[in-house]
């Protein structure tokens, strides 16, 4: 599965998209479900709660290890995916459907300036051992 | 099956219940407990009901499933699953020690204390430590009396504004666990791709906020970390400490102490280096050793040797054997709050788990100095040949670059991108050919990992015969994939879905309702 191009990444492995409302949806990638493995376990950030950039906000656990998903910019969560509570393999069955969590960016520039399909896979790549 | 499944109303062992409670017909009938009417439950408690026999064979026949160090090789990385010499359990099950109550008085416990005095001299030896405490009943617990220690240390200078401690990304996951415990924030720093720890990146995450380093050396990825006297100088310049995991000290025992390396403390897990049987959970041991400045915090109670106050009358009596008043002159003691008024506190009830302690005094006392020498020396011979041979058949070995110590890593990736066969599928498939899987998916730094941890109790025949049994898996991964993914075929159990026991965690058994008992 490759990396949607409509798409913006970290390299901490999140996916960002941009939504018509102005907020942004924050999923995890292919590449992080892959090496996680079966989720288990998905905890979201609270609603309300403001965030820095690259600010620990939640948790996926798979069968094999838990990991931090980070907040890609600074903003507000405006709703969470309350459907991964109890079904939680769906990150492993579409990570670009399976958003995580909503924002409200402080900056829309913040969103821009994150990295594109390209830059990502690059950043993939160089993990490769 | 639970020994609740093979339950029938009304089955006992009338020899083992109490005399009374047997001529009354029951457990809970005419007992005087001094606990009010009120307060008393009025309905049986739910447990089962079986004859001794019934008992001891259920649990013999579990004992008989198991996959033990007793009956397989058992390459676990970071556990050190090596030969638990029967000297150490026969010794430690001296009726006396096994009888000794931990509230008699300490007159009467001399010689127990004494080789509990013994062991954290022998510990402070071949660590270099300055002090050591037995009490921490698990690595775990060493961990958190550790950082608990050196928080302790800053906060009696009140040195309070440090807050972080810095934890390689490769460490157990019990390291920053430990640290979030203890009140600190972790910074994760990143490893280079030879397995050592990023020096720069250490740099700039050190600094006035920094309370603490926690390294394990050899590293998670089997390597010394070989710049480790840099790092020592970067973290103590800042006014931080330096903590030892000491989870891979089997590899450098008695050849390199932490201490010398600029630990300022160190935990042991005695159950692994020094051979005290786990594997299903405990019990742990693991002792705790500091610096001269950590020395006031160490957890309580500490073992002390003393002059005997009746001394003179003791020397009097020449050869007679030592009894209430010490051995040879010498009085063994713990030592409490009013003598370490700065300990950070009792980590157990009593003494911490003293059985375990006694079984790895036992080891510790067999081996002798010179012996330690060799456990390091065979754990790393035992790896770097498995490593070799591994490598020669073919097997991606992740730092071939490097010497292994006691534990190396091979990835299965490239076997996945070929077949499908995954990591898991021949850890799982080992089974079947009678070796008890390396440690899987760990690191994660490495993709379809496996960690293996010969020891150095193992023979080369067994060894050889771990590589021929992986040649073997990859054979079929090639020629009969479907076997290796649906192993195990041989075992009690067959394949176990993880991910439902982690999704559906369900550890309580439930009367069926229709055999409920009355």
């Amino acid at each position: 599965m490759s990396n949607p191009a409509n798409l913006k990444y970290t390299a901490s492995h999140e996916w960002i998209r941009s939504e018509a409302d102005g907020t942004i949806s924050i999923g995890i990638t292919q590449h992080a479900q892959e090496l996680l493995g079966d989720m288990v376990f998905v905890e979201n950030p609270a609603v309300g709660r403001k965030l820095k950039a690259k600010e620990e906000c939640a948790v996926v656990e798979s069968v094999k290890a838990a990991a931090d998903v980070y907040a890609p910019v600074a903003g507000e969560v405006t709703a969470v995916n309350s459907e991964l509570d109890s079904a939680p393999e769906k990150i492993n069955a579409d990570p670009y459907a399976a958003w995580m969590f909503k924002m409200k960016p402080a900056s829309a520039a913040d969103v821009a300036a994150l990295m594109d399909a390209a830059a990502y896979q690059a950043v993939v790549d160089s993990e490769a051992h | 099956m639970l020994i609740f499944e093979r339950s029938h109303p009304g089955r006992r062992n009338a020899a083992q219940a109490p005399h009374h409670a047997a001529a009354a017909g029951g457990p809970s009938t005419g007992l005087r407990t001094g606990i009010p009417a009120a307060l008393l439950r009025q309905d049986r408690p739910l447990l089962p009901e079986a004859s001794e026999m019934d008992v001891v064979r259920h649990y013999t026949r579990l004992s008989q499933k198991n996959f033990s160090i007793d009956t397989h090789f058992y390459p676990l990385g970071s556990c050190t699953m090596k030969y638990n010499p029967r000297a150490c359990n026969t010794l430690a099950m001296l009726p006396n020690f096994l009888a000794r109550h931990p509230l008699a008085p300490e007159s009467t416990g001399q010689g127990v204390l004494a080789c509990l005095y013994d062991l954290q001299e022998i510990l402070k030896d071949v660590t270099g430590m300055a002090g050591v405490s037995l009490m921490p009943m698990a690595g775990a617990q060493g961990e958190f009396a550790g950082i608990a220690m050196i928080r302790a240390y800053h906060d009696m200078r009140g040195d309070t504004a440090r807050s972080e401690i810095i934890v390689p990304d490769a460490a157990h996951g019990t390291n920053p666990a430990t640290a979030v415990m203890c009140g600190y924030t972790v910074k994760e720093i990143p490893t280079g791709a030879n397995g050592d720890v990023d020096l720069d990146a250490l740099r700039a995450a050190t600094g006035p906020q920094t309370a603490g380093l926690m390294l394990t050396n050899p590293s998670t990825l089997g390597v010394f970390e070989k710049r480790i006297t840099d790092i020592q100088k970067v973290i103590h310049d800042a006014g931080g400490l330096l903590y030892y995991d000491g989870a891979n000290l089997n590899a450098i025992l008695g050849k390199v102490k932490p201490g010398d390396m600029g630990f300022d403390v160190i935990h042991m897990n005695l159950h692994k280096t020094f051979s005290t049987p786990h594997g299903g959970g405990g019990p742990g041991a693991g002792a705790v050793g500091v610096a001269q400045r950590l020395l006031p915090f160490l957890p309580l109670p500490v073992v002390a040797k003393l002059p005997s106050p009746a001394g003179g009358e003791s020397a009097a009596r020449g050869a007679k054997p030592a009894g209430g008043e010490g051995i040879n002159n010498e009085v063994f003691r713990y030592l409490t709050e009013k003598d370490l008024p700065q300990s950070i506190g009792h980590l157990s009830a009593f003494s911490g788990n003293i059985g375990i302690l006694l079984r790895a005094y036992v080891y510790a006392r067999m081996l002798g100095a010179e012996g330690m020498h060799r456990v390091a020396e065979f754990a790393t011979l035992n790896a770097n040949y498995l490593m070799a041979e591994l490598y020669k058949a073919g097997f991606t070995v992740a730092f071939p670059q490097r010497r292994a110590s006691h534990e190396f890593i091979i990835s299965m990736k490239p076997l996945k991108d070929a077949t499908g066969i995954s990591a898991m599928d021949v850890a799982k498939r080992l089974l079947d050919k009678g070796y008890h899987p390396p440690t899987t998916y760990f690191p994660m730094l490495v993709p379809e990992c496996l960690l293996i941890e010969p020891t150095e109790t193992e023979s080369k025949e067994t060894l050889d015969g771990f590589v021929a049994a992986l040649k073997e898996i990859r054979d079929e991964a090639h020629a009969t994939p479907e076997l290796v993914k649906g192993a195990p075929h041989t075992m009690p159990v067959r394949r176990l879905d993880d991910v439902k026991a982690a999704r559906e965690l369900d550890l309580t058994w439930k009367t069926p309702t229709s055999t409920a008992p009355v």
